[in-house]
């Protein structure tokens, strides 16, 4: 090494790199935030539109406290009338947070939900996402008439296959989703 | 060493996982199907070459008690960058390996290659080396993913030739450590065949 490893020449060296990558990095962030934001847009107006009867106005996003945290939610009016909500419910899940989008009718009952981001197994946990069984069970829902929990836990919901923990974190989502739902409706 | 050899030395010979055993914690964790492997080593492929690079251009006016600290922060860099372009342009993906792209900047591959190479050479060969070894893990890595996927989910690249489940466990951490082991044996027996040869 040609240069000496002195404290003016450290500092200088150690400034000079940081100051580089930083502006490098500032100009990368400056670019991509456009699209990234885009893209959450796009994935957050999808999720909204799946759960969702149609032909209701949307509104701005709302909190309320799902579970015990603070989370958002949207209304969906009809004639100034509200007939529907999605709300985002967060749990635990295997493998990291569990983001669900639930929507919920006026007379209480889940129409239906989607997975915004989870980190579940893939091919196992991850078919929360995929599974067409695991997923129809929660269209048109009535929470008044069935027990939220897995089968393992006497409930009435079918588990997807070995991936009990993922199917009771999703089951418990949606029963937050049910009770905070429930409280705005009071 | 002539600069095709630096390209090609990391398929077999030198083979980052199967020979070396190097990076094993993405390697590991990322390759529950093809496409999740292939992506892993892609990412990074591109960080290997470009802080490959950058570091065999600055290494000269480094003082060598902080070479270390400045090599980091080159890399960390580039994980960066590589990052917030993925979120942006590759959102699926970004999805599935969100967790494994910041922890290249601690892959020993990458910090290594700076060590044992770019600071001693120049930038072209500097970025042949870090291209041949970059292949070399993405192929590793792309091989176990097809493993896993067929033997795990009964799938190549996501086309399903089977219904139902596959043998769940090789999608699962044993799975991983098991098709590591045998495709070890493998690449060492082909690398001891072309030492003889």
């Amino acid at each position: 090494m040609a240069v000496v490893s002195n404290f003016k020449n450290m500092v200088i060296c150690l400034f000079t790199t940081c100051f580089i990558c930083a502006v490098l990095l500032a100009g990368v962030y400056a670019l991509t935030k456009a699209p990234i934001d885009r893209t959450n847009e796009k994935l957050l107006k999808e999720s909204i539109g799946a759960v969702l009867p149609q032909g209701g106005e949307l509104s701005e996003a709302k909190t309320l406290s799902v579970g015990g945290q603070p989370s958002e939610y949207y209304e969906s009016t009809e004639n100034g009338e509200v007939k529907a909500y999605a709300v985002k419910s967060t749990v635990v899940g295997f493998g990291g947070p569990l983001v669900l989008m639930v929507g919920i009718t006026d007379d209480g009952k889940v129409y239906n939900t989607s997975v915004l981001s989870h980190s579940e197994t893939p091919g196992l946990g991850a078919k929360c996402n995929t599974d067409e069984h695991f997923m129809a069970q929660w269209k048109g829902l009535d929470p008044a008439s069935k027990i939220l929990k897995v089968k393992k836990d006497q409930g009435d919901i079918d588990a997807i296959t070995a991936s009990t923990i993922t199917s009771r974190a999703y089951t418990l989502a949606v029963q937050n989703a049910v009770d905070a739902v429930k409280g705005l409706m009071k | 060493m002539t600069r095709k050899q630096l390209i090609t030395k990391g398929f077999i010979k030198d083979n980052p996982t199967f020979v070396l055993i190097l990076g094993m914690c993405p390697t590991l964790a990322t390759t529950t199907s093809a496409i999740n492997g292939l992506s892993m080593g892609l990412a990074t492929l591109f960080v290997l070459v470009l802080s490959n690079m950058a570091i065999s251009a600055i290494a000269p006016v480094v003082p060598d008690k902080v070479h270390i600290p400045v090599y980091i922060v080159v890399i960390a860099t580039f994980v960066t960058l590589l990052q917030l372009l993925m979120q942006a342009f590759t959102p699926g993906i970004y999805a599935t390996l969100g967790l494994f792209i910041p922890l290249i900047v601690v892959n020993c591959i990458v910090l290594g290659r700076a060590e044992a190479f770019a600071n001693k050479n120049g930038i072209i060969d500097s970025a042949c080396d870090g291209l041949g070894v970059g292949l070399g893990f993405t192929l590793s890595l792309t091989v176990l993913g097809i493993v896993r996927e067929i033997l795990g989910s009964g799938s190549v690249f996501g086309w399903k030739f089977i219904t139902g489940d596959g043998m769940l466990a090789f999608v699962m951490a044993p799975g991983a450590f098991l098709c590591l082991g045998y495709l070890m044996v493998l690449f060492n027996k082909i690398a001891s065949k072309n030492k003889g040869a």
